[in-house]
């Protein structure tokens, strides 16, 4: 038996040989389908930007609950506020692809601050797409540069999963909209300076619901406590409260009850925002695993030489590529506008989300004691993606869209 | 009016934050599937060139035309794309899988300021692969050009540059005239981030390619490197009961006294 794990032990390669390094520098640099040279640019922009100006202050971030607004505007700068927004009014024109490559990248570094840079992406995105040329001209230009900030507020106390079901009233009165309600787990709520929020003008249902721009000043606006959460403490979350709260007319987005049509396009994308989100998060852990295995020892060799790690480290390995290849055919056919991309978004985001948390806590486990330590920062990568099977709709929500695209003829 | 027209020369390197090793055969450092990248000392150069400009441009005294040169394989062409994205105007391939060493590349610099003749040549003080040190000086040689090498801050007057250099002894401040030669140090400046929007515009810009059979020069290395070796495994610690025991130790087994 002796002779046999002695076998295993010398078979097992301490000095990895030229074969499994390239494989090794290809894990480091997102392993996947070919990207162009232009996408290797930005997704190498966005992983210099996240390794220099998110990496180094993540942990305190997230032990201080800070949003860092200086490093989100430095990003703005190099146009992360606008990704695919037109240009016009400070937007980067990307694709979802190119964007999801971008997400990815900055979430190796800072999954919270991420997540909240795609929060405020679909809200720019929503008005640039859905809004009127003058509420482009006046909203877009301050939140491309990230001088305001932008909230998305669809979900209630009472409507959640059940999102259509959603009760904050906008009654038309002459020349404003008066909204009555309130919303629930808003990113930024409170610090963000304009918030896209959903409203019933009409009767229940989705066809009831309109979208509309409401700034931070507007009379009636006001917000509750800021969470206490598990994780995403980079953000600050709170409750925006309505009490008649006036809203021109002209910052109603689209036609009245357009409302949940826009929000559905809205959670294509951010599905695929968040997964990316979360494949950051899997990624920056399988790199910290793999450095630490090289270099924790028991029983007088690496943790890297015992079959057991092995396996664990090609599990991660092939789950994060699967999550990978998935999220970008999901933003790949969003890009091409294809008909079934609502089903894929969802089977994209169930499964990425699902399995790069357990790539984490793999992560963690690989870690030993020291991956429960706050020292390390697997624990972060852990808590932020937690959230991900939660919102942009449940992991069980996504399992009612795709199960409805399989059962309809 | 100044307008000025400023050649940046740079190097596509191993990234500084690999791992070297060795390669198989012994004879040279592994670069195959190795990330690479531009030259820190370079990306410093095409950062002051384009900082230049734009000060031309605000003080609304001129303009500056950034033209970004690589001597190399095809994949240099990544390094030109990435000065592009950081703003550069235009880009000069001079393609040649050939080794080139320091002096092979201060020729083929020199055929390319004899074609568009610039008003400055900035380059890295050194590249990080071989830590040569050489090609500025020798190109200044081959053009008989003013050079101010280390440069930490470059202030430009009419026709002239005021370079403050970091050298062993302290700090030194030197005027030139132009045209003249710039090498960069670390503490110059700190590069942008190439913006999403110039990485996508980059693409339009200008890249022109030349052989080395088109510029007429010799590039045959004049250097031969005899042995390659990774440094001595690093050794375990001692502890020394005294000061003297210490520099016994420092001057007899390490060396280094």
């Amino acid at each position: 038996m002796a002779s046999l794990l002695n076998l295993a032990a010398r078979r097992a390669p301490v000095r990895l040989g030229r074969a499994v390094s390239c494989v090794s520098s290809q894990i480091r640099n997102f392993a996947s389908t070919p990207l162009d040279h232009d996408q290797k640019e930005l997704q190498s922009l966005a992983r210099t930007f996240a390794d220099n100006e998110f990496a180094p202050k993540m942990q305190e971030w997230d032990e201080n609950q800070l949003f860092p607004a200086d490093v989100l505007r430095k990003g703005a700068e190099l146009g992360f506020g606008g990704l695919y927004t037109r240009e016009d009014v400070g937007g980067s024109g990307l694709g979802r692809l190119e964007t999801s490559i971008i997400f990815e990248a900055l979430s190796t570094g800072c999954v919270s601050t991420t997540a909240y840079i795609s929060i405020h992406n679909m809200c720019t995105w929503m008005i640039d797409t859905y809004g009127s040329e003058e509420q482009r001209q006046k909203y877009l230009p301050k939140l491309t540069s990230m001088e305001h900030f932008a909230s998305y507020c669809l979900t209630e106390p009472g409507a959640g999963s059940d999102a259509a079901g959603l009760s904050t009233t906008a009654v038309k009165k002459g020349s404003h909209y008066v909204l009555n309600g309130s919303k629930a787990f808003i990113s930024g709520g409170g610090s963000s300076d304009v918030y896209v929020i959903m409203a019933r003008t009409g009767g229940p249902g989705p066809k009831g619901i309109s979208c509309f721009i409401v700034e931070k000043d507007f009379k009636g606006l006001s917000f509750g406590k800021k969470e206490n959460k598990l994780g995403w403490n980079s953000q600050e979350t709170r409750a925006v409260i309505m009490e008649d709260c006036e809203v021109p007319v002209e910052n109603l987005v689209g036609s009245e009850g357009q409302g949940f049509s826009i929000a559905m396009k809205g959670l294509n994308g951010g599905r695929i925002n968040i997964g990316s989100c979360s494949l950051g998060a899997a990624q920056a852990s399988l790199e910290a695993a793999l450095e630490h295995v090289k270099v924790r020892k028991q029983f007088n060799q690496p943790l890297a030489n015992f079959q057991n790690t092995q396996f664990k480290l090609a599990d991660m390995a092939t789950s994060l590529l699967s999550s990978r290849l998935m999220v970008r055919q999901a933003a790949t056919m969003l890009d091409q506008d294809h008909p079934s991309v609502a089903s894929f978004c969802a089977m994209a985001k169930l499964h990425s989300t699902d399995e790069c948390f357990k790539i984490c806590d793999d992560s963690l486990q690989l870690h030993g004691g020291y991956g429960y330590l706050k020292d390390y920062k697997v624990n972060v990568y852990l808590r932020d993606s937690r959230v991900h099977r939660i919102l942009e709709g449940t992991n069980e929500v996504m399992r009612m869209v795709a199960s409805r695209a399989l059962l309809t003829e | 009016m100044s307008n000025l027209r400023i050649l940046v020369a740079t190097k596509r390197v191993v990234d500084y934050a690999v791992k070297i090793r060795v390669n198989a055969a012994g004879s040279a450092v592994e670069t195959a599937n190795v990330k690479h990248s531009m030259n820190p000392f370079d990306e410093i150069g095409t950062e002051q060139a384009i900082q230049i400009k734009e000060a031309l441009v605000k003080a609304k005294t001129g303009t500056a035309e950034v033209i970004v040169v690589s001597c190399g394989p095809a994949k240099s062409q990544e390094t030109l794309r990435t000065a592009l994205a950081m703003g550069a105007d235009r880009a000069i391939h001079v393609e040649s899988d050939e080794e080139l060493q320091p002096l092979a590349v201060a020729k083929l610099l020199k055929a390319i300021v004899e074609k568009e003749k610039p008003d400055m040549v900035i380059l890295g003080k050194q590249a990080i692969d071989d830590d040569s040190n050489q090609t500025g000086q020798m190109l200044a040689g081959l053009l008989n050009w003013p050079q101010a090498t280390f440069a930490s801050k470059v202030e430009l007057g009419d026709k002239l540059m005021t370079v403050t250099r970091e050298v062993d002894g302290g700090v030194e401040t030197v005027k030139a005239p132009l045209p003249a030669i710039l090498t960069t140090d670390l503490r110059l400046n700190v590069p942008r981030y190439a913006s999403l929007p110039n990485i996508m515009k980059a693409k339009k810009k200008p890249l022109a390619k030349f052989t080395v059979a088109d510029l007429g020069v010799d590039i045959k290395p004049r250097l031969q490197t005899l042995k390659i070796a990774e440094p001595p495994k690093r050794q375990g610690g001692k502890l020394v009961e005294s000061v003297d025991d210490l520099v016994d130790k420092l001057k007899n087994e390490a060396k280094v006294l």
